[in-house]
């Protein structure tokens, strides 16, 4: 919303103050202020009121003429003008010589053949208003030479304030609660609006008005007749145009002029059209033509302004086209009302059609504003017309009262709340400027919060606080820390777990942490020649593309890593994030946390891959857990999983989470040439599993011995089934096993394992240990393990 | 001194100093000191001797026997210090200068700002809590004091799902269960409520270099019996200075936010031009970074705070934002577009 300075002055005296330094105050204390301030007229100078003695036609040109002003000076001046409305002793704006407008400095110049000293204006020229269709006629009664300035209000600073800002100040939208603020942050006077007072027309008989909906909280009317006047006054349409509002005509100026400055929607209607005002809503939709010629559907919920049974506007966005004022109408009927907030935006949005009245409608307008703004209308109506008559009664309905807001609190309160102390004068001085009742008892504090604040704005103390504190000025507060007492703070376990897993994927084995979206990527997707599987959808999504969640985050894993082939031979990426399983019993969905990781590789074939990565999942639990993994063979679920190695992996028998391949069929979508290994786990899974506790055993002061065996293993044989051979035997002093070689032809798969032994009690001696090894030999024999010769 | 003394020790004298290497060294003791060497065969020559002529003569065998030990042991130190010298002439000159091969891999920038912020909250007490995305009406809107149909709801085109829940549109949907887990070791043991709880936010809106549908926060709430707005301006202040390292001016508008009264727009002094006004802050030397304020009391009624005896604190930094200004991301979207030549830059960074 644009606003005027000088309007603002109309109800406040700022005068001796710094104008810039006050509006910067009010993005401090009550609405944000856009950055750009226009300094209208700044850039206008030199131009004076000029009388036009004579008019000849241009010889060569049917456009232009030749003109000699009166500019106050001793000789007449020569001009050639275009416009196309001059004539003699008319009166208009002329740019002199060495004038200033916009970037352009007039000079004498030559004009299709004659010197032209100077320039008459058009209004859109002196930028006051958009109408370029002729230069300006000055009706006013003025000496020729007299500077433009001193006949019109153009010198003025607008500054636009963030409508976003004003959603809960319904008082805002004008210039005349912009005032209020201005004088609460100056300390000055607010001046009261002029107001014509209507008790006087009490004896004119009533309009026929009735309230037939509650969400019609208040309609007040009244009608006049024998307007004159067409055209608004100069100063009121420079103000218009300041404001981004368009100038029509003297009437629809005045409801527009009135709604900026007081913030209260206006409506006038051809008298003949409204004869018994009702305001109601209809059970079956039609449609309806508004003022500006569209034909608009109407639902049973829209809210409408009617001539007993025909409509006649749409309540509180826009008239209809055929109670407009025309050309023959005499008597006109004001409409000043308000309307439940909620339905008017709801309206609004169902007929996609914001107005600058529904607008402030939907911020909850103070119903106490509507006889008041009849009151400053007529007023306004009589000073530019002095002809109009007041042919009706006020005729107000006042269906919905908001209650009047009593809040009491004591000093403590506001200290309490502040942390600072803020003097019990200042806060009375601060809620009095700003419109509430104030009494002080001792430290207490009783208020009454104005009409204008009390539709939903003001209700509680806690609001009270934002008044007293946003006029004092956050700048000046102290800043002071708590002293609140202190306790420990254990963090969450799956944050902790999080921040470990990723320090170790990136430290360790030098991941990449890459983000994405909650939602599968269908083309993408597509593009791998995977399909979106069937989960929770987007109720709302704007692009198909994003209109499913995803249940895993390995899909978007491989889009990821197609996008990154060229990135390096070999990288891996990693994610902690969210994906959705469907819904749980009780329909809400089934979020999880998962960390997923994915490595791409040209150069390491697919076993050193596969097993880089097992290594890590290991080292992650080892680490974090001190425990073993333990694996169980899975079966596909997923189009992208290769249907060998995929396997389940487990901590104490509990399932975190999945290993595998990539699908050939995806992986040449992704890379010809290149090995693809994924991992998912569960982080609440992993996180729930146990730490186990560091066993510390005490180094042997007594010599390890080592024993080396090579076994041939027959195919479909897993290591893990190997150590039941030695899990009961060494009496405890088996140490540690592990493979130091492995040898691999197409038919044997052969290894060598070494068993270490030691006591802490004595040297072991190679006859004992020699005993424990032909029984684990034994053992493997029996599950079909042999000694390689 | 026998004659054949002085030859033997001339020949050996010799022999030693023309040897250059450890092994050829160790023959020459052999052959001398060793059991058969020539020095011990002196020896075994003297029983022919008469008594004199054996004493005197074992006395200078015995002298000869000391002087070729003491010439060996200096020939074996003199070798081997050769040896060590030749070892470092051998060693080839390396340029340090080549381009060192690194081995790194990266975090997510804003995995780096989220650490930052958590690290400054924890020192001062806060918990760090981890929060679903997807969420209900009740706990993104209505417990926050925002019913339907209230203007609010217009700031924020949310993501709904076909079973009614949402995608939080902001990470205030995580105050009121916060509020009621913490709530009762607030009333019943005196401590105070302090978290903060960092997640992944969603706006149905179209994006752009600026916009992005998918951004992170990091709220902060703080509740005990006398919080105030000076203590949220400390709070806020201390920990954009620890985040940018320098001490940044703040300043608070009126802003409105239907969970907090009085709510606040926080801007803090322009990290680029220091608050001159340049085109980053569009001429005003201000951006706009955090939206915070005073806990509304429907808010802390809602999760069971009796809003008469406490008071509290809320904020919610856009974690997003702050990593685009800490690292200079001018382009939102690369943050989400899994780009490693983007993404991979960020190494650690306390």
């Amino acid at each position: 919303m644009l606003l005027s300075m000088n309007w603002i002055q109309d109800f406040v005296d700022l005068s001796g103050l710094d104008k810039l330094e006050l509006i910067q105050k009010i993005s401090l204390s009550t609405a944000e202020v856009e950055n750009e301030i226009f300094f209208k007229g700044s850039d206008l100078s030199g131009v004076v009121v000029a009388e036009i003695m004579s008019v000849e036609d241009h010889p060569d040109s049917k456009k232009l003429h030749l003109l000699k002003v009166d500019a106050g000076e001793a000789e007449l001046t020569d001009v050639v003008c275009g416009a196309p409305n001059v004539r003699v002793g008319m009166k208009t704006a002329f740019a002199k010589v060495g004038a200033q407008i916009g970037e352009i400095t007039i000079a004498p110049r030559p004009l299709a053949g004659f010197m032209s000293h100077g320039m008459c204006c058009s209004e859109a020229e002196l930028g006051i208003s958009d109408d370029h269709s002729g230069i300006i006629e000055i009706t006013e009664d003025v000496k020729n030479g007299t500077d433009i300035k001193d006949v019109y209000a153009i010198d003025d600073i607008v500054f636009e304030v963030d409508n976003k800002s004003l959603t809960n100040r319904p008082d805002l939208w004008s210039h005349y609660g912009f005032a209020r603020e201005f004088a609460a942050i100056s300390g000055r006077e607010l001046k009261p609006l002029e107001v014509e007072e209507l008790k006087a027309y009490d004896s004119l008989k009533k309009i026929d008005m009735k309230i037939e909906d509650p969400l019609c909280q208040r309609y007040s009317c009244m009608q006049v007749e024998n307007i004159t006047r067409s055209v608004s006054p100069v100063n009121m349409r420079i103000r218009l145009h300041y404001c981004g509002m368009r100038g029509i005509n003297f009437l629809a100026d005045l409801t527009n002029y009135l709604m900026l400055e007081m913030g209260q929607p206006m409506h006038a209607f051809d008298s003949r059209k409204v004869e018994k005002i009702r305001i109601k809503r209809f059970d079956t939709p039609f449609t309806f033509q508004t003022l500006d010629g569209v034909e608009r559907n109407i639902d049973e919920n829209t809210l409408m302004i009617c001539n007993d049974n025909t409509p006649v506007a749409i309540a509180g966005i826009m008239g209809g086209l055929d109670s407009e004022i025309v050309e023959d109408t005499t008597t006109l009927t004001l409409e000043s009302a308000t309307f439940d907030a909620v339905s008017i935006r709801k309206s609004t949005v169902r007929l996609a059609h914001r107005t600058d009245a529904s607008m402030r409608y939907e911020k909850c307008l103070d119903p106490e504003m509507t006889t008041v703004a009849i009151g400053r209308f007529i007023n306004l109506l009589k000073k530019y017309d002095g002809g109009v008559q007041v042919v009706s009664a006020l005729t107000d309905e006042y269906a919905y009262k908001y209650d009047t807001i009593n809040l009491s609190f004591d000093k403590k309160f506001v200290d309490r709340y502040t942390g600072i102390e803020i003097q019990s004068d200042t806060i009375v001085k601060t809620l009095t400027d700003l419109g509430f009742e104030v009494t002080l008892d001792g430290d207490n504090f009783s208020v009454v919060v104005p009409s204008w604040r009390a539709t939903k704005d003001v209700t509680i103390k806690a609001d009270i606080i934002e008044e007293i504190t946003r006029i004092y000025g956050y700048d000046n507060f102290d800043i002071n820390t708590t002293r609140s007492p202190l306790y420990p703070v254990r963090a969450e376990a799956v944050k902790n777990n999080e921040d470990r897993i990723k320090d170790i994927l990136v430290k360790k084995y030098n991941l990449h942490e890459l983000h994405s979206y909650v939602w599968a990527y269908n083309d993408e997707l597509k593009e791998l020649g995977l399909e979106v599987e069937e989960n929770v959808k987007l109720a709302n999504a704007t692009n198909p593309n994003i209109e499913t969640l995803r249940n895993s985050i390995i899909p978007t894993q491989l889009c990821q890593v197609k996008v990154n082939t060229g990135f390096a031979p070999d990288f891996g990426i990693f994610e902690v994030g969210r994906v959705v399983n469907g819904l749980k019993e009780d329909g809400l969905c089934k979020e999880e946390k998962k960390l997923a990781v994915t490595l791409f590789s040209k150069t390491k074939d697919m076993k050193a891959l596969y097993f880089e990565l097992r290594d890590m999942l290991a080292t992650l639990v080892s680490d974090i857990k001190h425990k073993e993994l333990s694996y169980k063979s899975a079966m596909t679920t997923h189009a992208y999983e290769h249907p060998v190695n995929l396997n389940t992996i487990l901590i104490d028998d509990v399932e975190i989470g999945t290993i595998g391949i990539v699908h050939p069929a995806v992986m040449k979508k992704i890379d010809k040439k290149a090995n693809v290994v994924f991992a998912e786990l569960d982080m609440n899974a992993f996180t729930d599993a146990e730490v186990a506790p560091i066993v510390y055993d005490e180094p042997s002061k007594f010599p390890s011995m080592t024993y080396d065996i090579s076994v041939e293993i027959p195919a479909g044989v897993l290591f893990s089934q190997l150590a039941d051979a030695w899990k009961n035997e060494g009496n405890g002093l088996l140490k540690g096993v592990r493979i130091v070689d492995t040898y691999d032809t197409e038919t044997v798969h052969s290894i060598t394992i070494r068993f270490e032994f030691s006591s802490s009690e004595r040297t072991l001696s190679s006859t004992e240990i020699q005993e424990i090894m032909d029984k684990v030999v034994a053992n493997l024999n029996e599950t079909g393990v042999t000694l390689r010769g | 001194m026998n004659e054949k003394i002085i030859a033997l020790q001339n020949e050996i004298t010799e022999k030693l100093s023309a040897t250059t290497d450890l092994s050829e060294l160790e023959n020459i003791r052999v052959a001398t000191l060793g059991k058969k060497g020539s020095v011990t065969a002196l020896l075994k020559g003297m029983k022919d001797l008469s008594p004199e002529e054996r004493k005197s003569f074992g006395a200078e065998v015995n002298s000869l026997k000391e002087l070729v030990t003491r010439k060996i042991e200096e020939k074996i130190k003199e070798l081997k210090e050769k040896e060590i010298q030749a070892e470092i002439e051998a060693m080839p000159l390396f340029d340090i200068t080549t381009p060192a091969n690194l081995q790194r891999g990266s975090y997510h920038p804003i995995t780096l700002v989220q650490r930052q912020c958590e690290t400054i909250f924890k020192s001062m007490g806060f918990a760090v809590i981890d929060y679903p995305e997807i969420v209900t009406d009740y706990e993104c809107f209505e417990a926050l004091n925002i019913p339907k149909h209230h203007p609010a709801r217009d700031m924020q085109d949310t993501y709904y799902l076909d079973n009614g829940q949402l995608l939080k549109s902001h990470t205030s949907a995580a105050q009121n269960a916060i509020l009621k887990k913490y709530g009762k070791d607030l009333m019943e043991k005196g401590m105070p409520i302090k978290a903060i709880f960092p997640g992944r936010c969603f706006r149905n809106e179209a994006t752009d270099a600026c916009h992005e549908n998918t951004f992170f926060q990091m709220e902060g709430v703080m509740v005990d019996k006398d919080i105030s707005i000076s203590n949220l301006i400390f709070f806020m202040k201390t920990m954009l200075s620890e985040v940018f390292r320098k001490d940044i001016k703040v300043r608070l508008r009126p802003g409105f936010f239907p969970f907090v009264e009085p709510g606040f727009e926080l801007d803090i002094s322009c990290l680029i031009c220091g608050g001159d006004g340049c085109p980053s802050c569009k001429q005003s030397g201000w951006l706009e970074l955090c939206p915070c304020g005073m806990i509304h009391p429907n808010v802390l009624s809602e999760g069971g705070i009796d809003p008469e005896e406490y008071t509290g604190f809320a904020f919610g930094l856009g974690l997003t934002r702050l990593a685009m200004m800490k690292y200079g991301v001018k382009d939102i979207r690369n943050l989400n577009s899994g780009s490693l030549k983007a993404m991979s830059q960020f190494t650690d960074d306390e």
